[in-house]
């Protein structure tokens, strides 16, 4: 105990007292784990970055899409569909959880009224797509019981209304024959330039106060005249889409494949996972960093050797006398090697200090494009591996002057 | 049963002729517990090796070493090496304190090495130490801001931290005016009998090698146990030199010689 205590005690003096020389041999390294904590954590950053990407194109990890379609012309509409949704959530404990149909209602709008493309959705939607809006708000659990639908809209949407924000809280009507006025709740960033106006409304939303042909339902629930179901006209049913643990996708596959087919008759459901494992560019990345981070390492471990080798030239007079006080060999190397340890552990602190500073302060939006939804804090993985490196080049720069110090001989040490 | 007792020990290397070179031919000495030992000779005579040797520094090439009667060839290099730590002080001519340390720092340096209560109370340990030697109130300064004698003071409160049974004075004196030689060889003299630590010490200062009980001097490797007279001043006074076994005297410095 007092042996370990005490090499540590005198590792640090030696550093205490040759803070110049310490400073000057650690510069390297500390500009080294800056390197490579810095690079760490960029990668964390930009594979954060295509993941939410990704997300928003198929949804999060693992996504499962639920789809179905008729195998022959008269087969009937799966009248249990939305059952069987719901039925699903709870069988498998499902959090999150969206349907999704893609619609044409008409839509008055100031030049007059215009088919606009709507999406029926859940709110979920909203975290499993990683929705958004750009002003406004997304939807809401209390908006599936308003007194009236609510839509999230894209910027043309807004455009074509004449607006160009939400202070005026807009609304606008929709529907046919009985339309029913709509309440804009949000705004969502054109898919690409010169985009389409369109919306979404919560499902059953839209299908409470539209009606499933969009016509528009008169208050009290009926149809409106002439509607009918619009699944029995189109003979479709919404997708569903499910977030569950990566660990569940591939078993709750099959199950869920079959849960639904049971309540569809006639036909093909089909379910889709969106993990297809790790993509290139994770793998690239990965390695362009341990490639680059490594390279500066070396640099900074070579700097240190460079600087213990001279420094304990120069400390052989002491290291005799240290020796003449009881100092064996190994507790002259493992205090050799100590100081190296110490230093660079203090130095990788630094590294991982000056590091976070950077990394806080990139302008993530300009470095990745899109940005960012949810920031991953400062990877702790990255300021391990920052630490570990450091430790590691501590070790090994130390042992060179380390076995040098311990083939001195003492009493030409003590003459030296 | 003696503290330290070479019996016919030589010390020989070989030179990069291949010639080899004997420092030490069969030297035998003994230290018992508390006893002065004084060793003088010229300087190349082998009293560094001797020293070196004594203190563990160095192997005989021939010969025995009994440390406490146990034969050094039988201790492992660790032990050695430990018991160098823990019975003997060094007090060397040029003081070799460690630079960019406080008296403090280097005082209670030996006292890392340690175990226990040594360890965990070094700095007090040091403190006392330091006062000890009179230097209580120069504990934080660096010893290129201290006297020959003052670093002298420290490099002995070095060696007495750990309470060694043999002190191993090599030309204590020798990087000092006389006036502070003296000093410091009181001090000396009164810290090891006050602890009864054996002290041996190597010179070619007669007047520091009188204060011993016995003497001895080493000439060509060869060791020969002298008198010498303490009646003797520090300043250009000739010590009278007294041989052990005749009463032969020489007056002739350094070389005094003694018939056996």
């Amino acid at each position: 105990m007092t042996g370990i205590v005490g090499a540590i005690v005198e590792a640090w003096d030696e550093l205490r007292i040759h803070k110049l020389r310490v400073l000057l041999a650690l510069v390297g390294v500390a500009c080294a784990v800056t390197a490579i904590t810095s690079v760490t954590a960029v990668i964390a950053m930009l594979k954060q970055a295509a993941q939410e990407q990704s997300d928003r194109q198929s949804g999060r990890l693992v996504t499962l899409t639920v789809s179905a379609y008729p195998q022959e012309q008269a087969a009937a509409t799966p009248a249990d569909w939305d059952a069987a949704f719901t039925d699903l959530l709870t069988r498998y404990s499902i959090t999150y959880a969206s349907r999704d149909e893609w619609l044409q209602v008409p839509v008055r709008l100031p030049d007059g009224k215009q088919t606009v493309q709507f999406r029926t959705v859940d709110a979920d939607l909203g975290t499993i797509d990683r929705i958004v809006p750009t002003a406004g708000r997304w939807f809401t659990d209390t908006d599936e019981s308003a007194f009236g639908p609510t839509l999230v809209v894209n910027q043309s949407f807004l455009t074509s209304l004449g607006l160009t924000d939400l202070s005026s809280h807009p609304t606008v009507e929709i529907g046919d024959r009985a339309p029913v006025t709509a309440a804009i709740v949000g705004v969502i960033a054109n898919d690409w330039p010169g985009a389409e106006p369109n919306a979404m409304v919560l499902y059953d939303q839209y299908h409470r106060w539209i009606g499933d042909d969009g016509s528009g339902i008169q208050s009290g629930g009926a149809p409106s005249e002439g509607g009918s179901t619009a699944a029995s006209m189109n003979q479709q049913v919404p997708q569903v889409y499910l977030w569950v643990p990566t660990d569940q996708a591939r078993p709750l596959t099959a199950r869920i494949k079959q849960d639904m087919q049971s309540v569809a008759p006639g036909w093909q459901v089909d379910v889709q996972s969106n993990n297809h494992g790790d993509g290139g560019l994770g793998r690239a990345t990965t390695y362009a960093g341990i490639g680059i981070g490594g390279l500066a390492l070396l640099l900074g471990g070579l700097g240190l050797v460079n600087i213990a080798l001279v420094t304990v030239r120069y400390r052989i007079r002491e290291i005799g006398i240290r020796r003449s006080f009881g100092a064996t060999s190994g507790r002259v190397f493992f205090g050799v090697l100590l100081e190296s340890v110490v230093a660079t552990i203090v130095a990788g602190l630094v590294g991982v200090t000056l590091s976070v500073a950077i990394i806080k302060n990139i302008p993530v939006d300009k470095l990745f494009g899109g940005g960012i939804q949810d920031m991953p804090p400062f990877p702790v993985s990255a300021a391990v591996v920052g630490m570990l490196c450091a430790t590691a080049v501590g070790a090994l720069a130390g042992i060179i002057p380390a076995s040098f110090a311990v083939r001195v001989k003492v009493i030409d040490a003590i003459r030296y | 049963m003696s503290l330290l007792e070479l019996t016919d020990v030589t010390r020989s290397v070989r030179l990069p002729d291949d010639r080899m070179l004997h420092i030490l031919q069969g030297v035998t000495l003994s230290v018992g517990a508390g006893e002065h030992v004084a060793v003088v000779g010229r300087s190349g005579t082998g009293k560094s090796t001797l020293l070196n040797i004594l203190g563990l520094l160095d192997a005989p090439t021939t010969g025995e070493y009994l440390l406490e009667g146990v034969p050094i060839g039988r201790l492992s290099n660790g032990t050695r090496t430990r018991r160098r730590g823990r019975d003997f002080g060094f007090v060397f001519q040029q003081f070799n304190l460690l630079p960019g340390r406080t008296a403090l720092e280097n005082v209670s340096a030996p006292l890392l090495y340690a175990r226990g209560r040594q360890f965990w109370q070094r700095t007090r340990l040091a403190t006392q130490m330091l006062e000890r030697v009179g230097l209580g109130d120069r504990v934080d300064t660096m010893p290129d801001k201290l006297s020959g004698g003052e670093q002298q003071r420290v490099a002995i409160a070095r060696a007495l931290v750990r309470g060694p049974r043999v002190i191993l004075a090599d030309e204590p004196t020798g990087a000092l005016d006389v006036e502070t030689g003296g000093d410091v060889m009181d001090l000396l003299d009164e810290i090891a009998s006050q602890s009864g630590a054996a002290l041996v010490t190597i010179t070619h200062d007669l007047a520091v090698a009188a204060r011993a009980e016995r003497q001895y001097r080493l000439t060509e490797g060869v060791l020969v146990p002298i008198r010498l007279d303490s009646g003797s001043d520090w300043v250009g006074d000739v010590p009278t030199l007294v041989a052990d076994r005749s009463s032969a005297i020489e007056r002739r410095l350094p070389d005094a010689e003694v018939d056996a």
